[in-house]
């Protein structure tokens, strides 16, 4: 099947984690620049982004951010597993439902929730009477992804289905999974979805202080996912899966488990778009099918496209700034943004399949070597 | 009983429209390694030529239809696709920006509220509980597939493109020209999506996102069927459209397309390279 390898998958611009001694040592600059980097962006979106920034921008961020959540998963899986996965919309969708289906309960109060009582629904469905309890509601948040990305990830990877065939199927479960949720519309709230949500574990979800604490919280997630995420690309298993990305049938000649290592790293995405989607409800207020369909699961991989699919912090980036550019755009010239969209993803793909970090990278290279020469 | 019955020209015409567009795909992806995102685009700009020549007459769309998407396919394959080869996920996603832009193109020509094709008066009405209209599209697709057979095992330019579906590095050392058998072949698979929009108005309006609401469910017969097979593209097309429209009818349409993921998932345990070779009682 090598028709199916992707022949640009350069290494990604990272150090080594033990350089080979033949190379000098490293500068301590070159070995402290990752720290240091993470540690500036940490301090700016934990401190600085709160203080700075106007309740409406901040949720706004806290939005994006929920989406790179979700683009990190999306980075780990294609970007370093080559599984180009266009479904993440559905393990969002799980997380974000659990949860709001847990606040939308205790916002009832033992009542019915208020979109049933309009559907006509006269009692609480079996399926919703477990997500009463916080803990339950919690653990499925990301239990319900995982098990899902487990069981397709079995099926699929151990009959050796792989590229476009695997990212042909999660797009049919997004497809799949969003004409369901229209058509259950007493139990799952059909086109609006789950909205009108007003208590999060005691705060009022409306509130300023409450918008701002979810915010610090979710950049928080952000934060410890992807230094886990870093550390998991950075070991066995990571390099063992860029092994993979590279050449699958040769990691399986020299005796390990393709279709294992591919199952976890898609469970463990699903696992962080669950993550994303349950950060969501409270920040934005709704989940509803329109937020995870074919579209919008694309749209998440533009984004790691757009930033740079290499590299764990360029998934981030793109998430981000493909969310700014939406809004921007949305607001500024609604008809044109499909265009700019469209165009951009052709442009990106044509000109620089490794995104900004790879534009950025290369400049970068180009800048030192030249002050090298000098 | 009756209903059952009245099923089966429903899930067979869905069968037909969907190995129209599948078509097209299975020998993009088999020969070129290309998952076209924009050949949903090319359905809708099949449709609405059949919208705009709906007062010349409805033959003169199939025709006009045909070389308008192929055409399109065409400059789609000499822009861009060419430089993607070998990088099918690449293309998928390149393809989907297309795909974008032409969506809102055709907002920005045509408007966003869809729009009605009058079907001629000759497919109106029917015979027991097959209605013209829907025999007409499986009349479409059964000549389109006879064509296609013809084509591929009766000239020399079919022969060339089984030849570079087969092997391409060999068929090019053998002196046929490559690129200019994937031009023919991205040509005719794009013109038969726009043959599809065209049947696809016979059945429903006609919208921007008119494509989207089918591409995933042709990628799925590629799947199934196996890549740049003839046999195994109608068999799956016309299964997977007999599942949904039954699977619509016993269970409610919502259900119908996680029934229908799952029986797909099922299958590939059993055949994971899609039908390939023929054995058509392994589908049902």
């Amino acid at each position: 099947m090598t028709a199916f390898q992707d022949s640009t998958v350069a290494a990604p611009a990272e150090p080594p984690a033990r350089p080979v001694p033949a190379e000098p040592a490293p500068a301590r600059w070159t070995r402290l620049r990752g720290p240091a980097v993470f540690t500036a962006v940490a301090v700016l979106m934990l401190v600085v982004a709160p203080l700075a920034l106007e309740p409406f921008r901040l949720g706004l961020l806290a939005k994006y951010l929920c989406y790179a959540i979700v683009a990190l998963g999306i980075g780990l899986t294609w970007g370093q597993g080559g599984m180009l996965t266009l479904g993440q919309g559905v393990f969002f969708g799980l997380g974000g439902y659990a949860m709001g289906m847990y606040l939308k309960l205790h916002d009832a109060g033992g009542d019915l929730p208020d979109f049933m009582v309009w559907s006509g629904v006269d009692h609480l469905p079996a399926l919703w009477r477990p997500f009463g309890n916080p803990v339950f509601a919690l653990a499925m948040v990301v239990v319900l992804p995982v098990a899902v990305a487990l069981l397709l990830g079995v099926l699929v990877f151990r009959q050796r289905v792989r590229g476009a065939y695997f990212a042909i199927l999660t797009q049919a479960l997004a497809a799949a999974l969003v004409i369901l949720l229209v058509g259950q519309q007493g139990l799952t709230g059909g086109t609006n979805g789950l909205t009108n949500f007003f208590d999060f574990f005691g705060n009022d979800v409306a509130a300023d202080g409450t918008q701002r604490g979810l915010y610090v919280l979710v950049a928080a997630v952000l934060g410890v996912l992807y230094l886990g995420a870093r550390q998991l690309v950075r070991s066995r298993f990571g390099r063992l899966l860029l092994a993979i990305r590279d050449g699958e049938d040769r990691v399986r000649f020299l005796g390990y488990d393709p279709a294992a290592v591919k199952t976890v790293t898609f469970a463990i995405s699903a696992g962080m778009a669950g993550i994303a989607g349950a950060l969501f409800v409270p920040v934005v207020g709704i989940i509803s099918p329109a937020l995870l369909g074919v579209v919008p699961s694309l749209e998440l991989v533009v984004g790691v496209a757009v930033g740079g699919r290499y590299a764990l912090a360029g998934a981030v980036l793109g998430a981000v700034v493909m969310g700014y550019a939406k809004t921007y755009f949305s607001e500024e010239l609604p008809e044109a943004w499909l265009y700019l969209q469209g165009a951009l993803f052709i442009l990106v793909m044509t000109l620089a399949p490794k995104g900004l970090t790879g534009l950025a990278v290369t400049l970068w290279r180009s800048v030192t070597r030249r002050r090298a020469a000098a | 009983m009756e209903g059952v019955l009245n099923q089966l020209p429903i899930g067979l015409s869905i069968g037909a429209v969907l190995l129209l567009i599948a078509l097209g795909l299975t020998f993009t992806f088999g020969q070129m390694g290309v998952i076209n995102m924009a050949h949903g685009e090319f359905i809708m700009a099949g449709a609405y030529t059949a919208y705009l020549l709906q007062s010349v007459g409805f033959l003169i769309a199939l025709p006009a239809a045909f070389g308008v998407a192929g055409v399109m396919g065409l400059v789609l394959e000499r822009l861009l696709i060419r430089h993607f080869y070998g990088r099918p996920l690449d293309t998928l996603l390149l393809t989907w920006g297309v795909s974008l832009v032409l969506q809102q193109a055709a907002r920005d020509l045509f408007g966003a509220p869809n729009v009605q094709v009058v079907s001629p008066t000759w497919l109106r009405g029917g015979v027991g509980i097959l209605p013209y209209n829907r025999l007409f599209i499986m009349a479409l697709a059964v000549l389109s597939v006879v064509a296609i057979w013809a084509y591929l095992h009766r000239t020399g330019q079919g022969r060339r493109m089984r030849a570079v579906m087969q092997n391409r590095r060999l068929a090019a050392t053998s002196g046929i020209n490559t690129g200019r058998v994937d031009q023919v072949t991205f040509f005719i698979g794009s013109g038969l999506a726009g043959i599809a929009g065209v049947a696809l108005t016979l059945i429903g309006p006609v919208g921007p996102t008119l494509g989207t609401y089918y591409i995933v469910d042709a990628f799925l017969v590629v799947v199934a069927g196996g890549l740049g097979q003839l046999k195994g593209a109608v068999l799956a097309a016309l299964g997977l459209g007999l599942l949904n429209s039954y699977a619509e009818f016993w269970s409610d349409a919502s259900l119908a397309k996680v029934i229908v993921f799952v029986a797909i998932i099922g299958f590939l345990q059993l055949r994971p390279q899609g039908l390939f070779v023929l054995r058509s009682r392994a589908l049902s």
